[in-house]
Formats: C-alpha cells, sequence, structure tokens
C-alpha cells in the first residue's frame, strides 16, 4: 500500500481522446517528494528546450502536493507546472482551496495534460470515472461561472472545479487558472490550458488516504494547530498588521492600507503617495470593504481565513484574497471600491491580478508619452476608470490594442517597439514584479529577487524578517522563541543586523551570511511545494507552526519514508536544481538573473556581483549560475551533468571541478 | 402524584453558521477518528458531519448525522434566512435515500454521530478552530424509568380510542414479528 500518496496518476492525451490511469514508481517520491519536485522531474524528462509552450508536447501538470488530503493542516495546495508562453522558462504556479486534495481522494496524484484538442473540452473525473467532455456550450463563460455551471448540470454541488476564463481560452500570457477560492495566476498558466483547448477539470472523489504511522501523524497536526492557536494570541510585535500573524497576508481582514498605499507604487508602478493614508480615506475604504465582504473563508482543512466572499451590488458574488485587493486601485489611481468591482470581471475572466492591473498601466503611459496613439485605442472612454475596463476587455479578447497587450508589459513592448521598453521597466526575467520602488539595496532580497525561479518575491521571501529590527532589547526578544531556524547562528544574524552604521544594508548581511539566509528562505519554499502545504502556514510568515524541525517527522509519519532534517534538505537541493536544470537547458543564465534596474535606487554593482558569485558558490553553481558537475552528481542527478554535457552546457573537464566551498553547505 | 426526578448528562454540540468558514477540518477528524484502525486514513465522504457549503450563495451549514430513514419525507419547505434561501434538507441530519450525506461510499451503509465515543471532547470541536462548533455538557432532568410506563399507557389508551382496541393489538403483535 501506498501511503499518503496514491501512487497512481492520470495521463490525459487531448490529441487523441486517450486517458489512462499510470502507476508511479515510489522510488521518485523518496528522491522528489512529489509536488513540484515530481512534475520538475516529469518536465525534465519529457519537455525538451525546443518545445515551446504553446507546442502540444508541452506538458500541463496539476499536481497535489504529497500530504494533501492527510489531516494535516493547511496541505491543499494544488501545484500546476509547465513551460510559460511568457518566460519560456518552467511556470509553477501555485493555488489552495479544495482542488488538489479531491483530486486525491478520487484516486490519482496528478493529472498530466499533453497533446490539443480540437475542440474545447472539459476532463470530468470521479473517482474511477475519467472522461474528455464536450464544453462547447460553456465557451467564453467566466472561470466562477464556468464552475457553477458544471455543478449544475452534473448535480453535484460537492464537484471542485479548475477552469479557465476567456483570457485563457484566448492565449493571454497573463491568464491564470481559477477554483472559487483561489487561483493559480502566475506565468500564464491558464493561456497553455486554453492553448490546449481545456476549458476546465472537474473533480470529485470519495476514496480513503492512509496514513503510515496514524497516532504519530495525529499527535503531530494537533502540536501543529496548539502552535496556531498560540500564535493567534502572540503576533508579532514590532512587524505591521498583516505580518503579525499567520496564514497568506491578511489583506482581507485587516482594513489599514497604510503600509501598502503609501509604500508601494502607483500607476505603472511609478509614482509613491506619501501621506495618501489620511482618516477620511481610511473611513471610506473601511466602509467600502466592510459593505462588500459577507465572509471571510478559508482554503481546505485550514482555520485561517485569508479569503473572503465578496458581493458588490450590482455583481455577481466572487471570492478574493491577498494583494490583489489593492493592484487594480492602485494601477488605476482610484478607490477601493473600483478595484474590487474591476477585480470580479478579471476573475471571471481569469487573468492575473498582478501582471493585469499593471499592463494596463503601462499601455495608458505610452499614449501619454506619445509612444502609442490615440488611435490605437478607437473607442475607449474618456474617464480613467472606463478606460481601464475598456482595456480589461480588449486584452482579454485580444482585439486591436489587447492583442499585443496580451503577450504582457515586455513582449508588447517589444512589437510596439520606439523606446515602449523604458516603460516595461518592473519585470524580471519578462515577468511583471510587484509595484515596489525602494531606496537602498537589500543584499537578501537583491539575492532573492535575481535568482528566485517562480519569479515572485512572496514566493520565496518568508521566516526572516523583511528589516531589522530598530532596537535591540526588539530583537532579543524576538529570537528568544524563534524555534524555526535550521540552525542558532541565525539568531545571531538577526541580533546583529542593524537600520543603521556598520552592520546595516546593503553591506550587512554580508554576502556569505545573505546567503545563507535566502537559502533557508527558499528551501521552507520548496519543501511547502513538494508538499502541498501552504506558504500562509510554512515558509512566508514569522514563526510558523510547520518548520524544517517537524516537516521530517510528518513525512516519515505520512509516508512510512524514513525522513531526517539532513535528508530532507538534501530533497529540497535537489528539487532546486532539478527546477534550475530544466531553465538552464532553456537558457536561463547569469545575465537574466537581475531586479528590474529601478528597484533599488542606490545600487553597488561591485557587491551585487560579489553577492551573486557568492550564493551561486554556495549552492554548487558556477560562475554562470549553472549547476556544476558535481553538484548535480551528488544529489544523483547524473542524468542531468550527462545532458548538459552533451548539449555543450557544462564541459566535459568541468566535470572533475571540484567546488571546495560548495561543500560547506 | 409526583414523579421522581434524576439528573444525567446531555452532550450537545452549538453550531454558529455565522462562524464557520467552510474549512471542512471537522470532516477530516471524524473520518479519521473512525477509521480502522484509528486514525489510519481520512476520508470525508466518511464524515459524520458534513458542511453543505455554496460559498458564491454564502451557505455554510456543518450538519451532523442523525437517524437513519428509509424513505426521503414528503415535503420539502424553504428556509429564509438573513434574506438567504435555504433547501430544508440543509438543515436535516438523516441518512436519506435522496441524498449522498451520512452513507459509507462503498456500501452505502448509514452514518450516525457517536460524539466521539471514548474522547474527551467531540474532535470535530476540537478542530474547529473558528469555534463554529461549540461543545456544551449540560445536566438535565429527568423523571426516572418507571414514569415512563405511565405516558406510555396514556398514549396506549389514546391509540385504543381511536382505533379500537383490538387493531391496536394487531399492529403490535405485527410489528413485534418484523423486529
Ligand atoms: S493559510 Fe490561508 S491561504 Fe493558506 S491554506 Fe490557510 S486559508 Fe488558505
Ligand atoms: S471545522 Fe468548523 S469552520 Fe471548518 S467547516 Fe467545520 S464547522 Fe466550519
Ligand atoms: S462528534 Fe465525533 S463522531 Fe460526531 S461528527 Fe464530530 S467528530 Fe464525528
Amino acid at each position: 500500500m501506498r501511503y499518503a500518496e496514491t501512487g497512481f496518476n492520470l495521463e490525459v492525451d487531448l490529441s487523441r481522446g486517450n486517458v489512462e490511469k499510470v502507476a508511479t514508481d515510489p522510488r521518485d517520491t523518496e528522491l522528489y517528494l512529489g509536488g513540484l519536485g515530481t512534475n520538475a522531474k516529469i518536465l525534465w524528462d519529457r519537455v525538451p528546450p525546443e518545445t515551446d509552450a504553446f507546442d502540444p508536447e508541452n506538458l500541463l501538470i496539476f499536481s497535489t502536493g504529497l500530504l494533501n488530503a492527510t489531516p494535516a493542516t493547511g496541505c491543499n495546495r494544488t501545484i500546476i507546472s509547465t513551460i510559460s508562453p511568457q518566460t519560456k522558462l518552467m511556470a509553477f504556479s501555485m493555488m489552495g482551496g479544495f482542488w488538489a486534495p479531491e483530486l486525491k481522494y478520487a484516486g490519482y496524484d496528478k493529472v498530466i495534460i499533453r497533446g490539443k484538442s480540437p475542440d474545447l473540452v472539459y476532463l470530468y473525473i470521479n473517482n474511477d470515472t475519467v472522461e474528455i467532455r464536450d464544453a462547447s456550450h460553456l465557451q467564453g463563460k467566466g472561470a466562477i461561472e464556468t464552475a457553477e455551471a458544471l455543478r449544475q448540470e452534473l448535480g453535484d454541488p460537492k464537484l471542485q472545479v479548475s477552469a479557465i476564463g476567456l483570457a485563457g481560452e484566448n492565449r493571454v500570457f497573463f491568464a491564470s487558472i481559477e477554483q472559487g477560492r483561489s487561483s493559480a495566476s502566475r506565468g500564464g498558466i491558464g493561456a497553455v490550458m486554453g492553448d490546449k483547448g481545456l476549458k476546465a477539470i472537474a473533480v470529485r472523489g470519495t476514496k480513503d488516504i492512509n496514513l503510515a504511522k496514524p497516532a504519530e501523524f495525529i499527535g503531530l497536526c494537533n502540536e501543529v494547530l496548539e502552535y496556531i492557536k498560540y500564535r493567534e494570541d502572540h503576533p508579532i510585535p514590532g512587524v505591521m498588521p498583516i505580518l503579525a500573524g499567520l496564514g497568506s497576508p491578511q489583506e482581507m481582514k485587516i482594513h489599514d492600507e497604510k503600509w501598502h498605499t503609501e509604500n508601494f507604487m502607483w500607476g505603472n508602478s511609478r509614482v509613491r503617495r506619501k501621506g495618501f493614508w489620511t482618516d477620511e480615506i481610511a473611513k471610506a475604504w473601511t466602509e467600502t470593504m466592510e459593505s462588500v465582504r459577507r465572509r471571510l473563508i478559508s482554503c481546505y482543512n485550514c482555520p485561517m481565513k485569508c479569503g473572503a466572499t465578496i458581493s458588490v451590488p450590482g455583481l455577481p458574488t466572487y471570492m478574493m484574497k491577498c494583494f490583489s485587493k489593492l493592484t487594480y486601485t492602485m494601477a488605476a489611481m482610484s478607490d477601493l471600491e473600483f478595484g474590487l468591482s474591476i477585480a470580479q470581471k478579471a476573475t471571471e475572466y481569469g487573468v492575473d491580478g498582478f501582471s493585469t492591473p499593471q499592463v494596463m498601466a503601462f499601455a495608458l503611459e505610452l499614449l501619454e508619452n506619445g509612444i502609442l496613439k490615440e488611435s490605437d485605442f478607437p473607442g475607449m472612454p474618456e474617464d480613467n476608470e472606463g478606460r481601464f475596463y475598456w482595456l480589461l476587455d480588449r486584452i482579454v479578447r485580444r482585439e486591436g490594442i489587447g492583442d499585443i497587450l496580451a503577450d504582457g508589459t515586455y513582449w508588447a513592448a517589444e512589437r510596439i517597439g520606439n523606446g515602449a521598453h523604458e516603460y516595461a521597466h518592473n519585470n524580471i526575467k519578462k515577468h511583471e514584479q510587484l509595484p515596489l520602488k525602494l531606496s537602498m539595496l537589500n543584499p537578501v532580497y537583491f539575492l532573492m529577487y535575481s535568482t528566485g525561479e517562480k519569479i515572485n518575491i512572496t514566493q520565496i521571501e518568508g521566516q526572516f524578517p523583511q528589516a531589522p529590527f530598530p532596537k535591540k532589547e526588539q530583537r532579543e526578544e524576538f529570537v528568544k522563541d524563534w524555534i524555526q531556524v535550521p540552525d542558532e547562528k541565525f539568531k545571531q544574524y538577526f541580533l546583529d543586523w542593524e537600520p543603521r552604521g556598520e552592520n546595516s544594508n546593503p553591506y550587512y548581511p554580508t554576502p556569505q551570511i545573505a546567503s545563507e539566509i535566502v537559502d533557508w528562505q527558499e528551501m521552507m519554499h520548496y519543501v511547502d511545494d513538494a508538499l502541498g502545504t501552504c506558504a500562509g502556514l510554512s515558509s512566508f510568515p514569522l514563526k510558523p507552526p510547520y518548520h524544517i524541525h517537524n516537516y521530517p517527522k510528518f513525512i516519515e509519519a505520512g509516508t512510512g519514508i524514513p525522513m531526517d532534517k539532513d535528508k530532507l534538505v538534501e530533497i529540497t537541493r535537489r528539487n532546486r536544481n532539478l527546477v534550475r536544470a530544466v531553465n538552464i537547458r532553456r537558457g536561463m543564465r547569469r545575465a537574466d538573473e537581475k531586479p528590474p534596474a529601478n528597484h533599488w535606487k542606490k545600487r553597488f554593482p561591485e557587491l551585487e556581483a560579489e553577492l551573486l558569485d557568492t550564493y551561486y558558490k554556495f549552492k554548487g553553481w558556477n560562475k554562470d549560475g549553472i549547476p556544476t558537475a558535481e553538484t548535480l552528481k551528488s544529489l544523483g542527478l547524473d542524468y542531468v551533468c550527462e545532458d548538459f554535457i552533451k548539449r555543450g552546457i557544462l564541459k566535459a573537464d568541468e566535470e572533475g571541478e571540484v567546488n571546495a566551498e560548495a561543500d560547506q553547505n | 402524584m409526583c414523579a421522581e426526578k434524576k439528573t444525567r448528562i446531555v452532550k450537545t454540540i452549538e453550531i454558529d453558521v455565522d462562524k464557520c468558514n467552510g474549512c471542512r477540518a471537522c470532516e477530516v477528524i471524524c473520518s479519521a477518528f473512525h477509521a480502522e484502525p484509528k486514525y489510519s486514513s481520512n476520508n470525508p465522504a466518511r464524515s459524520r458531519i458534513r458542511v453543505i457549503r455554496e460559498p458564491l450563495r454564502d451557505i455554510y451549514v456543518p450538519v451532523y448525522a442523525g437517524e437513519y430513514t428509509m424513505a426521503e419525507c414528503a415535503g420539502r419547505d424553504k428556509y429564509i434566512i438573513d434574506g438567504k434561501e435555504y433547501d430544508e434538507c440543509s438543515f436535516c441530519r438523516a441518512s436519506c435515500p435522496s441524498r449522498v450525506e451520512f452513507k459509507e461510499p462503498d456500501s452505502g451503509l448509514p452514518l450516525k454521530c457517536d460524539m466521539c465515543e471514548g474522547e474527551d471532547e467531540p474532535l470535530c470541536v476540537k478542530w474547529c478552530l473558528a469555534e463554529a462548533l461549540i461543545y456544551v455538557e449540560r445536566e438535565e432532568e429527568y423523571e426516572v424509568e418507571e414514569e415512563k410506563p405511565e405516558d406510555l399507557e396514556i398514549g396506549l389508551e389514546a391509540l385504543a380510542d381511536k382505533y379500537g382496541l383490538e387493531k391496536l393489538v394487531d399492529t403490535v403483535a405485527r410489528l413485534a414479528a418484523k423486529e
């Protein structure tokens, strides 16, 4: 018997209309755990670098995590991996909600989609019944509408549905896959789903998920629940409210938006509005939120309530979480009511809440600066908010200028030319970033922005405070019950980090210390992404209930695979290097690893080079960011090494190269 | 005539639907607790508590499995509470042929909440950190057993009056044979 996982994947060939249930190799679970780890292995094995996002050979993998659907709190994420049309690299977006556990109860760990259907279809999975079905009646329907329509017509309110809207159908490069409560938005994975002619996957499952050591596992779960209660009663002092507790940033619950509105940029990530958050604004926005928010809601088996049901008068109800509360508002320099209204449309269309507002603000900036002409926007309303609605409609339909904008700011600028690239200024690896522009370089964030393969800062940062605490006593207080640190030395690093003086940004944390901190932060995301745990209970918040000390016990009690801290760290390194290998083989190099040029005003080219050098070395990568032969072999990734040598990515004589420093981690 | 009073502990779970966030943790732990061996598996389709959820209509009703019923009830009323329309089934605890709730998925055998026999508190309550489920033990006075036949006698007399004694005896005998 397989424990925690089901041991089966569904292989769906949409070109041939074929579905197969395939047993997986338990050795892969031991090597890569599951989720992102096994997804990366499949993409490495089956999608060569010559394959583009919209080739039928590209795979779209919907994966559960190893601990999804066990009683472990918050293990509910769906990990979707494919090749991104926007970055042309591996995209791995994740969503919480209810879909992945349902798939596991139906008896599958992954659904692997290949090929393309000539007509729009949806996939129906009900335990052993798996069918590719006609979806022509769902064409053009919203993502949430689609889910409701399927529940109605199949008469099953418990059906869990992942669907795309119009944006995905029309292959918008920032189209999302929506699931009601949550969405997988980054990297344009919804466009790949649309390209394959797949409108939705509807799942229902009523089978058991087994545990290897039941009593131990439940004991661990109870400890996690106790710790969550403790943390609810003990918010971290000295940090802003949305970061003081657990969960995703509590944007639906907390009304105080001083920090976001005054520190993040408005418009096309341009304008900082200090002093924006007045009493009147606070009152008006609080009223707006309270009048439309019906309930705070959770994902599967999680008490955190990070999302909310939103009913704006006159619009259909939808669900929202996190910072998408403000992205449309701020891009349009408007108010919260506008943001929450247009977000309803955007959710049905199925677009990413980070990229979309920025693309629209970018278009208007190009118009303002004469790079695009009025004639490029025929019929666009005069008023600012009307323009955003108009642009959104053009983009998801790929009409006129919308067709160009639908490729995201980088590719749009490429097509528009005429200096448009200056305005696509907030990208990393061609992907739109959070609208942040800061003053002094932060070495830890420099490394994360540059090297994070998810290309989204919230999916690599966490655990370590974002800024030093001003007073020594505060720092001492903070480290007192910091049980999550992998090593005591991290406490000292934090104690020594000061807002000003010798031990402050950008020279402290030193490149070596910054590398160690980033490595820890990233490692926890890689554990979460393999297990399917929400980052909101683990890698993202300060002092989370899951950490490197209890995770091995969860894995062992859940799966029966003997596990300890060292072994788990090694698995995360294996998965990390495999993801990087997929991207290296697709051409990603050091030159691509940089934050937006204007992210910080004060830059230090020499220090930045030293930071990258040190971090690469620490990771066991060469100067170009390529994992060395030695690193690959030590992780059992010999097959990657061979392929690199065959392709000339690594030279045969580099094989024996000894990277002494890399051994120190 | 004064009946002798005794007290007993009545276990109740108070359900606050406004606090439910729809996480289904209650279903997870209930099904895990009743797995054989204990906690060895989980499957919400075997849980004795079900959350009737319709997020877009903001409907969240945790319901406990009660008695098994052979036939579905004839009329189904609608309730409108706070402007939201609920089906009567949304509150019904029966394991009933009209719906999938409260039946073992493979055998179809009915499920019933046993208040987590042997545990200090119901586990669904313990796992509901939202406090939508609150366990309340209250003492209740009741009349001692001996008093029961008297009630029964009154009832039987009423039935005998209505249907005639002979018919009543026949029916009781038939029911007894069925048991
Ligand atoms: S922490 Fe929040 S986002 Fe994460 S699983 Fe729980 S409710 Fe969902
Ligand atoms: S555990 Fe509580 S909040 Fe969660 S679904 Fe059950 S009753 Fe609702
Ligand atoms: S009290 Fe126990 S048996 Fe009853 S529903 Fe809750 S967990 Fe299940």
